[in-house]
């Protein structure tokens, strides 16, 4: 391996690429990495990976990324990185790495590398199943890689085989039903600068097994004692493996506290790395195995029943000595270390099975949390199944007893400084529940969830309730249980799962044939859906409300043009159309005559208005319907739903033509003298084209379909013009409508010219609970056939006093806009008893209007339509502005100009 | 407006994705659609409870009206629902699903003879230590 630098809170390190930041650290003798959160403790590295609860880092190099535990970052050439105090800052520049994502199906997912996984991947192999086999460590062997061993030939044979798929540095962070996995997998950050620029960074796998072999391992347990926190003190298992397999040399004695074998086996490995091992001290009062007998010949000293109760610090704030305890006569004595090593038994990996709802059950032989959930299709494997090896034979034992002092600084979650005080005082608190005990304390809430602390806080619930050691008593970690842990496993950027589809590729963008004109205009957009809409077109140095008054001015007294390209258009045809269209609709469309359009509303069952439009009859079994821009897919889903499921014989297509058919609204009283100078084909007079008709023709020798069609309440013509063709329609009208001074106008127009007629925006001035009697439009409902919602109209709860119901609100003061949802109250309302003000209903338009010079505004009143006239408070912020309620139309009442 | 769903036999014999009802062991939140085949749960909507139909509103009391409007069954287990592969054909389809194991069992097509509810097999089946 080649010798890289980085550097660290400024300093520079050397270390050999590919291995973790925090061997590298350690190396070199930096033993306090960080303070801790909340009680500004120094803390260092006390394990090997992702569950690690101290030596989080941020990077200030490359993607800046907070919050990585020393022990997972492999240090590349030029890597930098800072000590975080627990909490992290997102980087302010904008993440520039490349994140992908790929879907995967195969045979047999293994999740884990170790041996169990790899046996369990030559068993599948054997059996003709393509395996995808993945870990999150650089390379596979998992226990063997701590101990510094090279892959067995057989296992080496297993990963070359041509079936298996092996993905180093991938992690599953979720199992889903039905053997559903995500895992991320780093493919970058390991290369440092030498990471090609076209490669992902992380890349999110979407795999689906027909089996998964999980054997994800286990994570080495701490013990729970007085001052468990110093730099120095580490999990046995990562201290004889930095020693050991990374070479740190900077521990000259050690303790060793244990309660199973895996002690002596490290206390071993630190021996031979050239420690000198004070001591290892077993909470069980009697050990046999191999591993202890080769520690007894080596001349470790070993005492049965015994622990650590306590350690002190030099002035550095690192280890100086223990503090070890008879665990049979209490009695303690002080031992000089530099190093704590301490096991405290496994934890296996529980947290993947958790995710799908699997319940760990709990082994008093193993001291854990097993899962031996095996069946076809999912089965746990290695140590997750109990496999910990004959060498061992752990004591469940979490920690000595502890006074009330001690107990503050025996930390049971070093991230969140949570300890066995915090534990007891949400008990005094009358906390019995795990789950809600981890709320109380924040045990487990951390970036690492838990993988250190759970089983500990666990452990001391036991303790606390009288469990004793031989499990004849008390409170049992099964009648505990596990907590549940929830997707990720470990914490993910935000940019993986966005992946590519960021910025403009993070949704859709729809734009209208005309848009590159709009953008050419210099409109101001907004969005609407998906949609982009001109929202107004302002001339140089014009401020919003000056170029809407232009636009309404224009619109109302000489002729304005709009881009209504984006209304859903639904071209409906069959035997049956007339029929179907008269059950969805409110109002009758069979009686339409052909040539003529009308408009209406559709109400779900329950009678409560969902989508308005103007439907035009083009044939006798031929409609076009219009819906709201945002609710075209909706209605056609609503429509194909009644078909399919409910009246499969009616004979009906139904097809979205949205994109099909450009929409030109061409308003104002002297549209129609515009229009004749292009339309030649169809008399355009008042008495041949009526209000609400619709003619064929052609401008400029293409075919166009216009329709009497007003959303405004002005003199109207909506040219329906094929998609393409729009644009030359658009500037032909420009070109000529110039001596007219024909205005393009955007949508917060359109806006203002339909609220002085009371036209509603569905979702705008309904909120999902109105029926058309509530909007004032008992007219649109008709008496003489069923239709959809109908029945629901009956129902006493639509019918009682006190619904809110469509009015106009007229401001007192003429030039004070209303902020569009207001809440209305009574004129001087006093708080009831609970210092509440009662609305009586709220804004949902507010707008400026040129037309009557003056502030008005829609709102929704509880029984509205009968308190026309009254006078009413809307508190907005610390004013309390009055305002009159009035009909909702407040242009041409009598539609006059509409119908000119 | 009563539904006509005895009006079966009008529904065309259209030639249908050469399917077979999927075991249990198969389904992987993917949903065996009756015209395109196995696709992703992402691409269906969900459409609650299946074999409700619109029932004649007029012969109904405001309390049954209620109920048809806001009551569906909701079973711990399998039961028939309604989904619909809004990204794909466009077509609404039944099927079978378990409530607490999310298993997809059968799917078929509205009007047709309802497959068997599937028998379901014990989640924690061989998860004991």
């Amino acid at each position: 391996m080649s010798e890289v630098s980085f550097s660290f809170d400024d300093k520079i390190y050397k270390g050999l690429a590919s291995e973790p930041m925090a061997a590298a650290l350690l190396r070199a003798g930096l033993l306090s990495i960080t303070t801790s959160t909340y009680h500004a403790r120094p803390r260092g590295v006390i394990g090997l990976g992702v569950e690690e609860p101290n030596a989080l880092v941020q990077l200030v190099s490359g993607t800046q990324e907070s919050m990585l535990p020393a022990t997972v970052i492999e240090v590349t050439n030029g890597l930098a990185a800072r000590s975080l105090t627990g909490v992290g800052a997102l980087p302010e520049i904008p993440d520039e790495a490349r994140y992908d994502k790929t879907n995967r199906y195969v045979d047999t997912l293994i999740i884990g590398a170790g041996l169990a996984g790899l046996a369990a991947a030559d068993e599948h192999l054997r059996a003709g199943r393509e395996v995808l086999l993945i870990d999150d460590q650089s390379g596979p062997g998992g226990h063997l890689r701590h101990l510094g061993l090279e892959l067995p030939a057989s296992m080496k044979k297993v990963i070359t085989h041509g079936n298996l798929t092996y993905l180093p540095r991938c992690t599953a962070i979720g199992l889903y039903d039905q053997n559903y996995v995500v895992a991320i997998e780093r493919r970058s950050d390991h290369l440092g600068n030498s990471a090609p620029s076209n490669r992902a960074r992380i890349r999110v796998w979407h795999i689906r097994a027909e089996r998964i072999v999980l054997a994800p391992g286990a994570f080495q347990r701490p013990l729970i004692f007085a001052n468990n926190d110093r730099p120095g003190i580490m999990l046995s298992h990562a201290a004889a493996t930095y020693a050991d397999v990374h070479g740190v040399r900077i521990f000259k004695r050690a303790v060793v506290a244990t309660v199973d074998n895996q002690g002596y086996r490290d206390a071993l490995r630190l021996h031979v790395a050239g420690v000198q091992v004070q001591g290892i001290y077993d909470a069980r009062a009697t050990a046999k195995g191999p591993s202890v007998d080769a520690a007894s010949a080596a001349g470790i000293p070993i005492r049965f029943r015994a622990t650590v109760l306590d350690t002190a610090s030099n002035v550095e704030g690192t280890l100086h000595d223990v503090t070890i305890q008879d665990l049979d006569t209490t009695e303690t004595f002080q031992t000089a270390a530099d190093l704590l090593a301490i096991s405290g038994g496994w934890t296996p990996v529980v947290d993947l099975a958790t995710h799908i709802g699997i319940k760990p059950m709990w082994s008093e032989k193993h001291a854990a949390f097993l899962v031996a959930h095996s069946n076809e299709r999912l089965r746990a494997a290695g140590m997750l199944a109990g496999d910990f090896g004959d060498d061992d034979d752990p004591l469940v034992f979490f920690g000595p007893a502890l006074d009330p002092e001690q107990s503050r600084h025996a930390y049971i979650d070093l991230q969140r400084d949570s300890t066995v005080y915090d534990l007891r005082r949400a008990v005094g608190a009358g906390l019995s529940n795990i789950e809600h005990i981890k709320r109380y304390t924040t045990i487990g809430t951390a970036h690492d969830q838990g993988k250190t602390s759970g089983m500990l806080t666990i452990g001391a619930l036991c303790q606390l309730n009288g469990y004793t050691q031989d499990g004849k008593s008390g409170l049992s970690p099964a009648k505990i249980g596990t907590l549940s842990f929830r997707p990720p496993y470990v914490p993910i950027p935000f940019a993986a799962l966005a992946g590519r589809e960021r910025e403009f590729l993070s949704d859709p963008i729809r734009i209208t044939s005309l848009h590159q004109w709009h953008v050419e205009a210099g409109a101001i957009f907004e969005d609407v859906g998906q949609w982009k809409r001109p929202w107004y077109f302002p001339k140089p140095g014009e401020r919003v409300e000056d170029a809407v008054r232009r636009e309404c001015v224009a619109a109302r007294e000489g002729v304005a043009v709009m881009d209504a390209s984006t209304l859903g258009k639904i071209d409906i045809q069959g035997p049956d159309a007339a029929v179907f269209l008269d059950r969805i609709y409110t109002n009758m469309f069979s009686t339409l005559p052909e040539g003529q359009c009308r408009y209406g509303v559709m109400c779900k069952i329950d009678g409560i208005v969902f989508d308005d439009g103007v439907t035009t009859r083009l044939g006798k079994n031929h409609f076009l319907m219009t819906t709201t821009t945002g609710g075209a897919a909706r209605v056609l889903a609503w429509l194909e739903e009644w078909l399919q499921t409910e009246w499969p014989h009616l004979k009906v297509y139904c097809t979205s033509v949205t994109e099909h058919i450009s929409t030109i609204a061409l308003v104002g009283p002297r549209s129609r003298e515009l229009l004749r100078e292009v339309v030649t084909d169809i008399d355009l007079s008042k008495e041949a084209f009526p209000f609400m008709h619709s003619r064929t023709g052609t401008i400029n020798g293409i075919p166009v379909r216009i329709a009497r069609i007003s959303f405004s309440g002005e003199l109207a013509f909506e040219i329906n013009v094929a998609w393409a063709y729009a644009r030359h329609i658009w500037e032909l009208l420009w070109k000529l409508g110039r001596p007219y001074g024909l205005t393009a106008y955007g949508t917060e127009t359109m806006h203002v010219l339909r609220a002085e007629k009371g036209y509603i925006i569905v979702g705008q001035d309904t909120d999902g609970t109105q029926t058309p009697y509530d909007l004032n439009m008992s007219w649109i409902v008709s008496k003489k056939k069923e239709f959809i919602g109908k029945r629901s109209f009956q129902m006493p709860y639509l019918k009682a006093t006190g619904r809110s119901q469509l009015v106009g609100l007229l401001p007192e003061s003429v030039d004070e806009v209303i902020p569009e949802g207001a809440y209305i109250t009574v004129l001087n309302a006093q708080p009831d008893e609970h210092g509440k003000t009662q609305h009586t209903g709220w804004v949902t338009s507010s707008y400026y209007s040129p037309a009557i010079s003056r502030a008005f505004a829609l709102a929704l009143v509880a029984d509205g339509l009968k308190r026309i006239g009254e006078v009413v408070a809307v508190p907005v912020g610390k004013k309390v502005l009055r305002a009159t309620i009035c009909d909702s139309v407040l242009v041409d009442k009598e539609n006059i100009r509409r119908d000119s | 407006l009563q539904s006509q769903a005895s009006s079966a036999t009008e529904i065309e014999n259209r030639e249908l994705f050469p399917y077979q009802p999927l075991t249990t062991d198969h389904s992987m939140l993917y949903i065996p659609c009756p015209h395109c085949g196995l696709r992703n749960e992402t691409e269906f909507h969900y459409g609650a409870q299946a074999g409700v139909a619109y029932p004649d509103p007029n012969a109904l009391t405001d309390t049954e009206w209620a109920k048809y409007l806001h009551i569906r069954a909701n079973p711990k287990g399998w039961l028939a629902e309604r989904w619909v592969h809004f990204a794909g054909c466009g077509r609404w389809l039944n099927l079978w699903r378990n409530t607490v194991t999310h298993e997809i069992g059968p799917a078929y097509l509205p009007f047709t003879k309802q497959p068997k509810m599937p028998v379901a097999p014990d989640r924690q089946e061989g998860s004991k230590a």
